[in-house]
């Protein structure tokens, strides 16, 4: 007999369950990357995880995205849908994201800089978006990703909206 | 440290030689692994089948006594002190460590990390492979008189990555290796790339889940991204971890496909505090104080995340982090 393999979607996903024997649920701090997602504004960088600085949020790709740059390097892995990703090397990416500024910013205007070039991804795909380079992202139906980085002033924490407690 | 105690041991058993480190004894039979340790003037004695020792020492080593506890079953087990590493019998036992039966004893890594290796190139018969799950191993293998080794199949370790796998430098893709059994479904694109002149080294993207859909392990992280001290270690699971985690820091995981359940327990006495059922897409933190095991029942897809900063198991021991990560 063959085996499936089953991926979640925007329109299809069950969430997990939680058994407490003895201990808080909201310690788990247990979510769904499709539900959150399924209920955020396009790009909202909603995180779902979060180890001290270092966060990995979901985000609802639709529609094009701002312009975006970081101090240090980020990784993306789209978890349903088509996303693709524009980069430009910045001219001065010091003074776009310092690098004393950890997390994603949004750039202003155009980013100053020469075109890289650009990577569409599927399901399963994952992107460096590398330390020194604007990128955004353009996807013509809701797609789901998940952003490695760092909490920045994009970040967006509503864990009690998101997780069972 | 407890006193030396006379410790008489036969050279083999059954074939397999018979091992001590420090004040800890390790005999295998047929089926079985004794451990026998120092306590009260006497010696202490646990039994496990050999075959869930073998595979819980397999990740052990591979893992470079991972971080925190590496608990072998209720009983046995390894705590990471980097650089240094505690081996304990009891200790996490609430009955036993409250009986004055517990053992530990520290050993600098690289003696201890020798030894488990000694062990394994002994005790690993030929057909049976501790990393793979028991549907693609040789099960019976694992069992009986000795026969052989498999120095090739526990000779893998966890990959390491300095940023991206498939970059220039870094550690290679798996498109060598065959798509697993369980993942023949998983679609076997790759994304799109479109560098300008001068750009092709530093675009890069490559499909996770086609690397993941060819591990040939289970149960044994690969880091696939580093952002400073965050790793993703993404890592195929199927039927039960080897071995019952113990943190000494917060994990999460993010389910990437199928479904995994954990057992949690609490990390020094192992008493029950919930089950955790994770489906695709979900996303749940395994907090500081806790010990977890996973069972899955169908191979899956399963991000670990893990803060690699070096002073957290301090920090936690200090109690200056709580050991749950976000309050709401």
């Amino acid at each position: 007999m063959g085996f499936t393999t089953v991926f979640g979607s925007l329109s299809r996903y069950e969430k997990g369950t939680m058994e407490i024997i003895n201990d808080n649920p909201k310690y788990y701090v247990f979510s769904n990357v499709f539900e959150v997602a399924a209920k955020a504004r396009p790009y909202e960088k909603v995180a779902v995880a979060k180890n001290l600085e270092y966060v990995i949020e979901a985000i609802r790709a639709e529609g094009v995205s701002p312009w975006m740059a970081c101090s240090h390097d980020e990784f993306a892995v789209v978890m349903d849908g088509e996303v693709e990703v524009e980069y430009v090397k910045l001219d001065n990416p010091e003074s776009v994201a310092p690098p004393g500024k950890e997390g994603t910013v949004q750039v202003q205007g155009e980013p100053k800089g020469k075109r890289m070039g650009s990577v569409r991804l599927k399901r399963g795909h994952q992107t460096l978006l590398p330390k020194g380079a604007a990128y955004r992202f353009r996807a013509s139906k809701p797609s789901v990703m998940i952003q490695q980085t760092i909490v920045g002033p994009l970040t967006v924490q509503k864990w009690g909206e998101i997780c069972y407690h | 440290m407890n006193a030396p105690v006379e410790i008489k041991l036969p050279e083999k058993i059954a074939g397999y030689r018979t091992f001590t480190l420090g004040q800890f004894t390790f005999q295998r039979d047929e089926y079985f692994v004794t451990i026998t340790w120092p306590t009260k003037g006497q010696r202490q004695s646990h039994t496990m089948s050999a075959d869930a020792f073998l595979r819980a020492m397999m990740r052990d080593v591979a893992w470079g006594f991972f971080y925190g506890l590496v608990n072998f079953d209720a009983v046995f087990g390894t705590r990471n002190l980097y650089g240094r590493v505690e081996l304990f019998a009891g200790r996490y036992n609430e009955a036993i460590h409250k009986a004055g039966l517990s053992y530990v004893e520290v050993f600098d890594t690289p003696p201890a990390m020798a030894k488990f290796k000694e062990i394994l190139g002994d005790w690993v018969n030929e057909g049976f492979d501790p990393f793979a799950a028991p549907a693609e191993t040789g099960a019976a293998a694992a069992f009986g008189e000795k026969r052989g080794n498999n120095l090739k199949a526990i000779d893998r370790f966890r990959v390491a990555t300095k940023r991206m796998p498939g970059l220039e430098g870094d550690s290679p893709l798996r498109d060598d290796y065959a798509v697993n059994r369980a993942f023949a479904d998983v679609v076997q694109d790759e994304p799109e790339i479109k560098a300008e002149p001068g750009f092709e080294k530093e675009l890069h993207a490559f499909n996770l889940f086609k690397y993941l859909s060819r591990s040939d392990v289970t149960w044994n992280p690969s880091v696939t991204s580093v952002c400073k001290q965050s790793l993703f270690c993404p890592t195929t699971e199927e039927y039960i971890l080897p071995i019952i985690h113990g943190n000494d820091r917060v994990e999460w995981f993010v389910q990437l496909s199928d479904e995994i359940t954990w057992e949690v327990s609490d990390r020094e006495t192992g008493r029950p505090r919930a089950r955790v059922t994770m489906k695709a897409g979900d996303v749940a933190a395994m907090p500081a104080d806790i010990r977890h095991q996973g069972f899955s029942k169908k191979r899956s897809m399963l991000l670990v995340w893990e803060n690699v900063n070096p002073d957290l198991p301090k920090r936690y021991e200090r109690g200056e982090l709580p050991p749950y990560p976000v309050e709401f």
